[in-house]
């Protein structure tokens, strides 16, 4: 504890997390020059996309020319970045609505979707590979170890199409989509986003409870567990004053990832469940060629995704001292 | 290795990995309907000339499900083929060279890594021509960098090994020293990868393609035939699940296979080729504690 304190006095936590978030920073700016270059600069030009191969030349020169795809790349670059900061998304081609406040309530849609499947998930998860590392070998860690396996290889479309036959259709206890709209009672939207929450837990819980297991199995096995265990101390005691603090920061680095693909991997279940969140927006933005749409989802998308990874990047770097020297 | 060496799991594994090889091979004699054939009401309950019934347009599913296996498993195959001829190359040459070539092909990676792969497909296949050959490059690109950082981690534990400090003091040249030393060592790893990598991409493939990204109707494929069936669903016909489930037992077939052929190598008749190697190394599924180091999870679809 002590060398920690040195330590931190030496290298100081706000220069490492100022490090860290500009790191960040940059790979969004990386990304969002990609995402920009990646739909911009493809083969296959934005305006025959949109209008079909058939397209007369003089529609596709006024589309062009409204789509601003005269100007050289580099300053529609800027322009979009520009708006991006300001807020503004720009307008949608499809709809001509403005993108930022369908995206904002489309964002919101998912976090809330992701938050309640990780109020559920994580606690389960941290119970059961506790559980599990504490009794191993017993019929019920085998069970998990068999179920996570199996689990990591179920598509969600499979997953979630089983539990709507069986929840929905045979059972009639739930709603099979999740369509939730704005004035929405909290408990009639949770009723709602019963099927698709079960279904996200049963695509990450698995994977966070064999990681905590193994985490927790890998520290057992060190020298100062076993010295902590011959000394006298319960197991209890072991487990909170030697196993755990130890534990922590590929427990934690395992949660953040399985949030971040909770948020970000969530597309598929969306439009399982015809969930009006930020993934079934960018699906529908690609079916309808809407290209403002789909940049702005991937590029929310993404800054979501890197820092929800810088939180798990600053939370094991607080919970372990050690990893605060390693570079 | 005979037959007598198998557990019960693994004979059970290694059948349904036949039968699913056999669909691919011999789906044209297999099929007893061409797969765009309609043959009848759409979503018939099954009957003696539809075993597993009809699709959303009326086409044999049982069809369908054969011709879709032989696309989903070609496509997956080409593009892990490529990951890996790129993954391999780029990780042992970042690897084992070191320097301002290993520092520009990891923060390469780095960006790539740094939003999950389902949302870079979903952007570049948005106005790309989804055709076969585009969809294999793209999905075979994208894991490449996966493979990659394997390789790199293997190519450097390798790489402080005694016998490659010998080649090199011997004035090996690098394509010598990678295709000698380097490759037979790191083959274990890497086959259990490749099995990996193989499972990944075709959840990610039938992913996109049921989201209408991938492989374009009519042409069958399993993310494709959930798509088209999932309407039937609310009518109560689980045509969709079939896709999902072929899927699912496939890859645990392949992985029940991996981890027995892994535990085989490392049991201690057959000592592995680099000490220590086997153990610090990840094997087998997705859920070992390897992937617990940032890129774990995104994996699935991410």
């Amino acid at each position: 504890m002590v060398s920690a304190w040195i330590d931190a006095a030496r290298r100081p936590l706000p220069r490492l997390i100022g490090t860290r978030l500009a790191l960040s920073l940059l790979m969004l700016l990386v990304v969002s020059m990609l995402i920009f270059a990646g739909i911009q600069l493809l083969p296959g030009d934005a305006a025959s996309a949109i209008l079909g191969q058939s397209a007369t030349p003089a529609a596709r020169q006024q589309l062009e020319l409204r789509l601003g795809l005269d100007q050289p790349a580099l300053s529609r670059y800027l322009s979009w970045l520009g708006g991006m900061l300001r807020g503004d998304f720009g307008v949608s081609f499809s709809s001509g609505q403005p993108i930022a406040a369908a995206l904002a309530y489309r964002l919101n849609n998912t976090l809330f979707l992701a938050g309640c499947t990780a109020l559920i998930a994580v606690p389960l998860a941290l119970l059961i590979g506790l559980w599990s590392a504490l009794h191993r070998g017993s019929v019920l860690d085998r069970g998990l170890n068999a179920l996570t396996r199996a689990a990591v290889s179920l598509p969600e479309f499979f997953s979630g199409y089983l539990l709507i036959l069986v929840f929905a259709i045979w059972l009639g206890w739930l709603p099979s989509s999740a369509a939730v709209f704005g004035e929405m009672p909290l408990s009639t939207r949770l009723y709602f986003i019963a099927l698709p929450c079960f279904t996200l837990i049963l695509a990450v819980l698995g994977h966070m409870a064999n990681m905590t297991r193994a985490a927790l199995l890998a520290i057992q096995q060190e020298s100062y567990v076993e010295t902590a265990r011959l000394k006298g101390l319960s197991p209890w005691c072991v487990l909170r004053c030697h196993v755990l603090p130890n534990a922590w920061p590929p427990i934690i680095n395992v949660i953040m990832l399985n949030l971040a693909y909770l948020i970000v991997g969530v597309v598929i279940v969306e439009n399982v469940f015809v969930y009006p969140g930020l993934g079934q927006y960018m699906i529908d933005g690609i079916s309808k060629r809407d290209i403002p749409v789909i940049q702005a989802c991937g590029l929310v998308l993404a800054a979501v995704y890197i820092a929800l990874n810088l939180l798990a990047d600053l939370l094991s770097i607080l919970a372990n001292p050690r990893l605060r020297h390693v570079d | 290795m005979s037959i007598k060496h198998l557990t019960a799991a693994e004979l059970v594994a290694a059948a349904g990995l036949c039968l699913f090889l056999a669909c691919t091979l011999l789906a044209p004699w297999l099929a007893p309907y061409p797969p765009d054939q309609v043959v009848g009401f759409s979503w018939a309950a099954p009957s003696q000339s539809a075993w597993l019934g009809t699709d959303n347009l009326g086409r044999d599913l049982l069809s369908r499900l054969i011709w879709g296996t032989r696309i989903s498993l070609v496509v997956t195959l080409a593009a892990a083929l490529i990951a890996f001829a790129l993954g391999v190359l780029l990780g042992f040459i970042a690897g084992l060279r070191g320097g301002w070539i290993d520092q520009l092909i990891c923060r390469c990676s780095d960006v790539v890594m740094s939003i999950p792969t389902l949302i870079w497909a979903l952007i570049v296949l948005s106005l790309l021509p989804k055709t076969l050959p585009m969809i294999i490059l793209v999905l075979g690109l994208i894991e490449a960098n996966r493979v990659m950082r394997v390789a790199r981690s293997l190519a450097m534990d390798i790489s402080t090994q005694g016998f490659v400090e010998v080649a090199r003091l011997r004035g090996e040249r690098l394509r010598w020293i990678l295709w000698r030393e380097i490759f037979p060592n790191a083959l274990t790893v890497l086959l259990a990868e490749f099995a990996m990598r193989f499972i990944f991409i075709m959840l990610f493939l039938s992913a996109l393609s049921f989201l209408g990204l991938g492989i374009q109707p009519p042409t069958p494929d399993w993310g494709g035939l959930a798509r088209e069936n999932k309407d039937g669903i609310i009518f109560g016909v689980w045509a969709a699940l079939l896709p999902g489930l072929a899927l699912a037992c496939l890859a645990v077939c392949i992985n029940v296979i991996v981890d027995g052929v892994l535990s085989r190598r490392s049991t201690p008749g057959a000592r592995p080729r680099v000490p220590g190697l086997s153990a610090a190394l990840p094997v087998s599924s997705a859920v070992d504690v390897q992937a617990a180091d940032a890129e774990g999870v995104g994996e699935k679809n991410g």
